[in-house]
């Protein structure tokens, strides 16, 4: 098994975190191996960010992605510039609030990660959402081992409202799912 | 303020067992766990994350983290901090590593242990700062001038940043000379698994200090309580007056610049004290040798595609193997002419317009073909473009 993780968006947005979520279930919380890398501008905010996550049972040589399965975008402008070597058959997870323009002819799973979390009180935790609905969609990872990595890798005194965003995340994936 | 190095509460400062984290944290955790007390830094891209790793987690273990003007002054505390009886760190990467040089000599031929960081990243000048590259290969052996040995090591993987910066450690305190983590921007800035070793399972090498009679002691000559080359250490303080200079010195550390015989004796013995112990310092990792035919010689990042061509070429029943150089300097020539009379070619993969490939030509001695296969501009060689080098073996 391996499988190639890209989540991309606007700096800011805590696309890297998402990817570091995903590599540190998957390697502490998992027995799997993973490597995760990234690339952003020199922007502290805004811009297209890129993070990347390989998840594989045996040892991973080259560290970055060369077939993405799971594409993620949070972002127009990152859905645009990093959707280009992409395969055919990968797997697409926007937010259609925040990528509006994602009519381009092929299955689309819709989640409407930011308007969950400003259900939740803080828009912050978008990324986390959307973690959690990509958990649901790619079914790769344990559910749980991706919810301790959350608790894990987020200040303390957020863990509350991120736990909460993993499992409306995880909800929301379930139905996009089902839609699709 | 004296430091003792505390296990538990570097692990304590640490944090789990298996962790998840940066290249560059890891040459953090390594820094840590082999008792660095004194970190003399001046952030760099892609290097900054060692710098404020160490500045987050050095005091919290009792060390002291000194945020320098630069990079000269950075290598100079680092320097000063080692005479104090301090293992001492710094990180940098590329335009920091070339201000570094004057002072790296210094520390060669005052036979200082310290250990340098250098992720490095594209060349010449400011290059491009946040990418990778493996360009300063050939300055940590040959950067400052004079006659001196470099070690070494390459880390290719997040675990290796951690135990190499140990394994550096270890052997700055056993040579007294400065030794060189050359990581790289993709290794620095990846993250992977690591799990930080038990206390039983690590070792920790300290520098010999000086206990003879203190009318006895003979600062630059062979060790006067062992057999070794390298003399016992009279740290600042303790009693021991030493005079520490740049300018060739007669055993008693004091100039002696006008004679032959003073510098050949010296730097001969600087550089042998390292050359001699070459079979016990060389670390190279060696996969499919006993039937490959085609071999890369690798280090540092470009490992990972190298590994990931040899393996799609395995799985098409060529034979290609892998020797990776774990430590680049002083050079394991031994294993190049051993493996240039078993095969039929060597390629060379760098993050560079070929810089290792020079050491290993000299050792094939034309034994075998040798081909560089370099890329610069801050990508790592995708597994494709390196399989097409073994295209029809």
């Amino acid at each position: 098994m391996k499988k190639e993780i890209r989540i991309c968006g606007f700096g800011g947005q805590g696309v890297i975190l998402s990817g570091f979520i995903f590599g540190k279930a998957a390697s502490v919380f998992m027995k799997y191996n993973a490597v995760q890398s990234q690339s952003y501008g020199p922007e502290a905010r805004g811009g297209a960010a890129r993070s990347e996550v390989i998840v594989s049972d045996e040892k991973i040589g080259y560290p970055r992605p060369t077939s993405v399965d799971f594409f993620i975008a949070m972002s127009q402008e990152a859905f645009d510039t990093y959707r280009k070597d992409i395969r055919k058959d990968t797997v697409i997870v926007i937010d259609p609030e925040l990528v509006p323009k994602h009519k381009i002819g092929r299955p689309v799973y819709k989640v409407h990660a930011q308007k969950i979390a400003e259900k939740l009180g803080n828009k912050i935790v978008t990324n986390i959402v959307m973690v959690g609905a990509a958990t649901a969609i790619f079914d790769v990872l344990k559910h749980d081992a991706v919810r301790e990595a959350v608790i894990d890798s987020v200040p303390k005194k957020f863990i509350e409202i991120n736990k909460r965003a993993f499992d409306e995340g995880l909800e929301a994936g379930k139905n996009a799912r089902n839609e699709l | 303020m004296k430091y003792k190095r505390d296990p538990e509460l570097i692990r304590d400062v640490l944090g789990k067992k298996i962790q998840f984290i940066l290249g560059d944290m890891a040459c953090v955790y390594g820094g840590l766990l082999a008792g660095c007390s004194f970190f003399g830094g001046y952030p760099i891209t892609p290097a900054s994350e060692v710098t404020e790793g160490m500045a987050r987690m050095l005091p919290r273990v009792k060390g002291t983290y000194m945020q320098m003007e630069d990079e000269i002054g950075s290598i100079a505390s680092v320097i000063g901090a080692s005479w104090g009886g301090a293992k001492s760190m710094t990180a940098t990467s590329g335009p920091g590593f070339s201000l570094m040089m004057e002072n790296y000599g210094f520390a060669v031929m005052t036979e200082t242990p310290c250990v340098i960081v250098n992720v490095q990243r594209t060349g010449p000048s400011t290059g491009q700062p946040t990418l990778g590259a493996q360009g300063d290969m050939m300055q940590a052996k040959w950067g400052t001038h004079g006659d001196f040995e470099a070690i070494a090591l390459a880390p290719s993987n997040v675990q290796e940043c951690m135990d190499f910066t140990i394994d550096a450690f270890n052997l700055a305190e056993k040579y007294r000379n400065p030794v060189c983590v050359m990581a790289d921007g993709e290794i620095g800035h990846l993250r992977e698994r690591v799990v930080v070793p038990d206390e039983k399972d690590i070792k920790i090498v300290d520098r010999v200090p000086a206990t003879i009679d203190k009318k006895k002691f003979i600062p630059f000559t062979n060790s006067q309580t062992r057999n070794s080359k390298v003399p016992d250490f009279p740290t600042f303080g303790t009693g021991y007056h030493t005079y520490v200079t740049g300018l060739t010195h007669n055993e008693r550390g004091f100039p002696a610049t006008d004679k032959q015989p003073d510098h050949e004796k010296l730097v001969k013995r600087i550089t042998s004290k390292i050359t001699d112990d070459i079979d016990k310092i060389t670390n190279v990792e060696k996969l499919y040798l006993d039937d490959a035919k085609t071999v890369f010689v690798t280090y540092g990042a470009s490992a990972r595609p190298a590994e990931s061509a040899m393996e799609m070429a395995r799985a098409k029943g060529k034979k290609v193997g892998m020797l990776r150089l774990k430590l680049v300097w002083p050079f394991p020539y031994k294993e190049i002419q051993k493996l240039a009379s078993n095969v039929d070619e060597i390629i060379v993969p760098e993050m560079n317009l070929g810089q290792i490939v020079h050491p290993v030509r000299e050792y094939v001695e034309g034994q075998c073909k040798v081909v560089s296969a370099p890329k610069i501009g801050g990508e790592m060689h995708l597994p494709h473009e390196l399989y097409k080098y073994l295209e029809g073996k």
